[in-house]
C-alpha cells in the first residue's frame, strides 16, 4: 500500500493497554485522516492519555496494531515515535527552565555532532516559527515565559524535529482565553500545511470550535467517531457521560434542617496563582447532600481546600453553624466541627507508612481518653481502632497493619471511619468513591446516605455524574471556577449537567439563584 | 495465613542482619587493602579486636567513644523520622560545648551539683539553638536543611577557633608561645563521675537512659506521633490539623540539642576543658557525622542506635591499636571507617528498595484477592481477624 493511496495518518486497530488491575484501553480502534484536527473527548480516566501515550511511544500496547501513513509500525520508544513523525505535547511541559528557547530545541537533537551551528539552527527556527505564527523569543529563558509561550516552544520543538503528527494533551487546560485563541490559530495553520493534529480534551466547546472529527472514549472503550459539523454538543455530552445512572438507593424520607455550612462569594487562587474560584456561593443544610459536579480541574480542589483551611481564601466568607471559619487554619476548622474526606486518599487522607490505628486516631489523639497530657495511651488507641474497624467493616489483618497495605476500598473506609467518628454533622467529601470497585463504592455511598439520614450536612464534590445523581439532593455544576447553575436532583437530566460541565450556563435558574443568595 | 507472616519474619531478620553483613563485607574489602600493603589481615583484625574489647580499659575506651555517637545518633533518629536531614551534628556539638563550658568557667564558686546539670542543660540548649536556625529557615523560607546545616558547621568551627584562640583561651596558654587552642581546666568538682581507673564517665549511662526516653518520645507521645506523621506525609498531617512547620522546627531543635549534649559531655566527662587541634574535627572527632551513620545502622531506632554506636566506637578505638601493632598508615584506618560507612549506607538503600518491593508484592496479593468482596477477604484473613 503506497503512501499516496492512504489518506489516513493514523490507524489504530484493537489497541488494548492494561495496567495491573485495570484495563486502560479495551480494543480501541481509531483512524485519523491526514491534515485533520481530530479531537479525543472523554471524562477523566476514560483512557485518552493512555491511548495517546501508546502512540507517542511512552507505553507499548498489549494487543492491537498501529499503522502510520499506512505502514504497520512498532513504536517502542519516544525516539521511534519521533522518527515516524509523531510528537506529543504533554500537560506538563518537558523544558529545562534555566536554558533558552533555542537551547531547549537543540537539546536532545540527535545526531548533533560536536559543534552546534547555533546561528543556522536559530535561523531555521525563526523561519519555522514565522510560518506557523509561533511567536516566541528564541533567546528568552524558559523561566521568563508564560505558560502559553512555553507551550509554543514545545510545539516548535516538535516541528523542528520533523513531526507530521502532533498530539496535544489538554492543551487549553493551562491557558488563558486569549492564549487559547492563539493556539487555535496555530493549530489551524498547521493543519492547513498538512500536519495532522490530535488534541485531548473534555471541553465540548473546544471540540465544536476547532476539530474536524471527534472520537469519544468512555471507560477505556471507543464509543464513536463523528464528523464535528454533523453532531451537537448535546449528543457528544450524552456519548461522553452516557452510562446508565442507577437509582438503586431508597428514596430519602428526611427533613432538611438548619443551614450548617455556608459559603459566600468565595474566591481563591490555584497553585499556579491563577484565579481558580471566582466567587462561588452555596449552602448546605442539615440532612441534605449538596453536590458540586464538574470535570476535574475546574476549581473543585480549591473549593474543598479553601473550606477546610488548607488553602488561602482571597475573598468571601465561610461559616459552619454560624461560626466564621474563613482564614482559619485546618485545626481550627476541625475544632469548628468540619470533617473532610479528601480526594487524594494516599497523598492527603492517610499516612500510608503508619499503622491503621495511627491513621484512625489522627483527629482524636490530642484528647482524653486517647491521650493524657503529652502521652498517648496506646491501649486505648488500639481499642478505639478496633471499634472503628468493626463498625465500618474495614478488612485488615490487624489494626497494626500499615495503611498502605490495604486495598483502596478499605483505605477509604479508614478515612471515612475517622472522619465520620469525629464529625459533628458537617462533612466535605471529594470524589469519595474514585478508584474503588463496585462493592466498596456502594459501601462508601451507603455510609454517606446514612449520615445524611442522621442529619449530617454533606458537601459532595465529585467528578462522577453517576455518584452525583445517586447521592445529591441538590446539584451545583462548576466550570472554570464558577457555578454554571443549580439543579434539584428530580429535575436534573444527565445531558443538561453534561452541557453545564462543558461550560454552558444554565439560564433559566439564574434569577432564582441571585434572589436566594441575595435574600440571605 | 501463616505463610506471609513467616515470610515477613524472615524478611525482618534479613533487615536486622543486613548492617552486620555490610560491616563484614567492608572488613573483607579492607583485608584486601591490608594484603596490598603486605600486612597480614588476620593479625591486623586481631589487633583491632584486642584494641576495642581486649581489656577493661579497651572496653571502657570503646564506650567513651560510643557515647557522643549515641547522643548525636538519638538526635538523628528524631530528625530523620521527621524527614529532616540534619548534617549539622558537628556544629551543634561545638556550640553546645562552647555554651556549656562557659557555665563551668564562669560559675567557679558554685557547687558541682548545681554547675554540672546546668552546664549539661546549657549544652542541650546551645545545640538546640544551632539546630533551630536551619529548622526555622526550612519551615519558613524553604531553605534546604542539608545545605544550611552543613554551612552552620563551618560557622561553628570558625567560631570555636576564634574563641579558643582568643576570648576563651586558657590564660596559661595565652602566656606561652605555643598558644594551644584550649580553655582553662574546669574545677575538679565539676567533672562527671568516672568509673576509676578507666575514663568511662556517667555520660554513657545518661545517653542510654536518654535512648529510652527518645523511644518513648517518638512512639508514646503526641509530639513524637506528630513528628513521625509529618515525616511520613506532611500533606496528610496538615489536613489533620498538625502545624507542620512547628514540627519541622522541633525535629531540628531536638536533633541539635542531643548533639549539643554530646559536645558538652566531651568537656565535662573526657577532657575537662574544651580543646581543639585547630582542624574542623579537632574537637568533635567527627562524632557529628559518625553519629548519623550509627543512627542509620541502628535503623533510626533509638534502642538500635545503642549497639550501633558501640560498634563504631569499637572500630575507632580498635583501629588505633591496629595502627600501632601492624604499622599501617593512619589513612588506612580512615579508609576502613569510610568503607563501613559506604557499605552500610548502600545496604540501607538496598533495604529500602527491598521493602518497597515487598510492599508492592503484598499489595498485589491483596488487590488480587478474588472479587475483593468482604466475604472472601474476611476468609482470606480469617486466622488473624479474631
Amino acid at each position: 500500500m503506497g503512501e499516496s493511496e492512504n489518506s489516513y495518518a493514523i490507524q489504530m486497530q484493537g489497541v488494548t493497554k492494561r495496567f495491573p488491575g485495570v484495563v486502560a484501553n479495551q480494543a480501541v480502534d481509531l483512524s485519523v485522516e491526514r491534515g485533520h484536527v481530530h479531537a479525543l473527548l472523554g471524562e477523566n480516566g476514560a483512557g485518552k492519555s493512555t491511548l495517546m501515550n501508546v502512540l507517542a511511544g511512552l507505553y507499548q500496547q498489549d494487543e492491537g496494531q498501529i499503522c502510520i501513513f499506512g505502514e504497520p509500525v512498532n513504536i517502542q520508544s519516544p525516539k521511534d515515535a519521533i522518527e515516524l513523525g509523531i510528537g506529543m505535547v504533554h500537560q506538563h511541559f518537558m523544558l529545562v527552565e534555566s536554558l533558552t528557547v533555542a537551547e531547549n530545541v537543540i537539546l536532545g537533537l540527535y545526531p548533533t555532532g560536536l559543534v552546534i551551528n547555533e546561528r543556522k539552527v536559530k535561523q531555521e527556527l525563526r523561519d519555522l516559527a514565522d510560518s506557523y505564527h509561533l511567536n516566541v523569543d528564541l533567546d528568552a529563558y524558559i523561566w521568563q515565559l508564560s505558560v502559553g509561550e512555553q507551550q509554543r516552544v514545545e510545539i516548535l520543538k516538535l516541528l523542528y524535529r520533523g513531526a507530521k503528527i502532533l498530539i496535544l494533551d489538554e492543551p487549553t487546560a493551562v491557558l488563558t482565553p486569549q492564549e487559547s485563541d492563539q493556539l487555535i490559530d496555530i493549530l489551524h495553520k498547521m493543519a492547513s500545511e498538512g500536519k495532522t493534529i490530535i488534541f485531548i480534551t473534555h471541553k465540548l466547546h473546544e471540540v465544536m470550535d476547532f476539530s474536524d472529527r471527534v472520537s469519544v472514549l468512555r471507560d477505556g472503550e471507543m464509543i464513536d467517531t463523528r464528523v464535528t459539523s454533523q453532531t451537537t454538543k448535546n449528543e457528544l455530552a450524552k456519548l461522553m457521560v452516557g452510562r446508565e445512572v442507577l437509582f438503586n438507593f431508597q428514596e430519602r424520607a428526611h427533613e432538611r434542617g438548619d443551614v450548617v455550612l455556608k459559603v459566600e462569594n468565595l474566591k481563591a487562587l490555584s497553585d499556579k496563582g491563577l484565579p481558580a474560584l471566582k466567587g462561588v456561593s452555596l449552602e448546605v443544610r442539615a440532612g441534605e447532600i449538596v453536590a458540586v459536579a464538574g470535570v476535574a480541574g475546574n476549581g473543585q480542589r480549591e473549593l474543598a481546600e479553601a473550606i477546610t483551611g488548607l488553602r488561602r481564601v482571597q475573598d468571601g466568607r465561610i461559616w459552619i453553624r454560624g461560626v466564621d471559619i474563613t482564614k482559619k487554619n485546618p485545626w481550627q476548622v476541625i475544632k469548628a466541627g468540619l470533617s473532610f474526606i479528601p480526594g487524594d486518599r494516599i497523598g492527603r487522607g492517610l499516612v500510608p507508612n503508619l499503622p491503621i490505628s495511627d491513621n484512625l486516631v489522627m483527629k482524636v489523639y490530642r484528647k482524653p481518653p486517647i491521650s493524657n497530657g503529652p502521652f498517648i495511651d496506646y491501649q486505648r488507641v488500639e481499642g478505639f481502632s478496633e471499634r472503628l474497624v468493626d463498625a465500618f467493616n474495614i478488612i485488615t489483618p490487624s489494626v497494626k497493619t500499615n495503611a498502605r497495605l490495604l486495598s483502596g476500598g478499605n483505605q477509604q473506609k479508614v478515612v471515612l471511619a475517622r472522619e465520620i467518628d469525629a464529625s459533628s454533622g458537617a462533612l466535605v467529601a471529594v470524589n469519595p468513591s474514585r478508584g474503588l470497585d463496585i462493592g466498596a463504592t456502594e459501601a462508601v455511598r451507603k455510609t454517606l446516605l446514612e449520615q445524611r439520614d442522621q442529619g449530617a450536612a454533606i458537601l459532595l464534590i465529585s467528578g462522577e455524574l453517576e455518584e452525583v445523581m445517586q447521592l445529591a439532593d441538590r446539584i451545583f455544576v462548576i466550570y472554570e471556577g464558577e457555578f454554571m447553575g443549580e439543579l434539584d436532583r428530580e429535575e436534573a437530566a444527565v445531558e443538561e449537567i453534561g452541557l453545564m460541565m462543558a461550560g454552558e450556563k444554565r439560564e433559566r435558574r439564574t434569577d432564582e439563584i441571585s434572589q436566594s443568595s441575595g435574600g440571605q | 495465613m501463616s505463610k506471609p507472616s513467616q515470610e515477613n519474619w524472615y524478611a525482618k531478620l534479613i533487615d536486622i542482619a543486613l548492617p552486620i553483613f555490610a560491616t563484614l563485607a567492608a572488613l573483607i574489602v579492607g583485608a584486601v587493602m591490608l594484603l596490598l600493603l603486605n600486612v597480614n589481615p588476620i593479625e591486623a583484625y586481631a589487633a583491632l579486636w584486642e584494641g576495642a574489647f581486649g581489656s577493661q580499659n579497651a572496653l571502657a575506651e570503646t564506650l567513651v567513644k560510643a557515647t557522643p555517637l549515641l547522643l548525636v545518633g538519638l538526635g538523628i533518629c528524631i530528625s530523620f523520622r521527621g524527614d529532616v536531614i540534619n548534617i549539622g551534628g558537628e556544629g551543634q556539638m561545638i556550640v553546645g560545648a562552647i555554651i556549656g563550658t562557659q557555665v563551668g568557667l564562669r560559675m567557679v564558686d558554685s557547687p558541682g551539683w548545681l554547675v554540672v546539670p546546668l552546664a549539661l542543660l546549657a549544652g542541650f540548649a546551645g545545640g538546640a539553638l544551632w539546630g533551630g536556625i536551619p529548622g526555622l529557615l526550612k519551615a519558613y523560607f524553604n531553605v534546604n536543611e542539608i545545605l544550611s546545616t552543613v554551612m552552620m558547621n563551618a560557622i561553628a568551627v570558625q567560631l570555636m577557633t576564634f574563641l579558643l584562640r582568643g576570648p576563651m583561651i586558657d590564660p596559661a596558654q595565652a602566656e606561652l608561645a605555643s598558644k594551644i587552642p584550649q580553655t582553662a581546666r574546669l574545677m575538679e568538682n565539676f567533672r562527671l563521675p568516672r568509673w576509676i581507673p578507666t575514663r568511662l564517665h556517667l555520660g554513657a549511662l545518661i545517653a542510654v537512659v536518654l535512648a529510652v526516653l527518645v523511644y518513648i518520645l517518638l512512639w508514646r507521645t503526641t509530639w513524637g506521633y506528630r513528628i513521625r506523621s509529618v515525616g511520613q506525609n506532611p500533606d496528610a498531617s496538615a489536613y489533620a490539623g498538625i502545624q507542620v512547620k512547628n514540627y519541622i522546627v522541633l525535629a531540628l531543635v531536638l536533633s541539635g540539642a542531643f548533639a549539643g549534649l554530646a559536645g558538652v559531655m566531651q568537656v565535662y566527662g573526657v577532657n575537662y576543658r574544651m580543646i581543639t587541634d585547630g582542624s574542623g574535627s579537632g574537637f568533635t572527632g567527627r562524632a557529628g557525622f559518625n553519629g548519623i551513620v550509627a543512627a542509620l545502622f541502628g535503623q533510626l531506632h533509638p534502642l538500635g542506635t545503642i549497639p550501633a554506636s558501640i560498634l563504631f566506637g569499637a572500630l575507632l578505638v580498635g583501629a588505633n591499636k591496629m595502627q600501632r601493632v601492624v604499622q599501617v598508615p593512619s589513612a588506612l584506618v580512615i579508609a576502613l571507617n569510610g568503607l563501613v560507612v559506604v557499605f552500610v549506607v548502600s545496604s540501607e538503600i538496598w533495604r529500602r528498595k527491598r521493602q518497597r518491593r515487598r510492599l508492592a508484592a503484598e499489595m498485589a496479593l491483596q488487590e488480587g484477592a478474588p472479587g475483593e468482596s468482604d466475604g472472601s477477604e474476611a476468609a482470606h484473613y480469617g486466622g488473624e481477624v479474631d
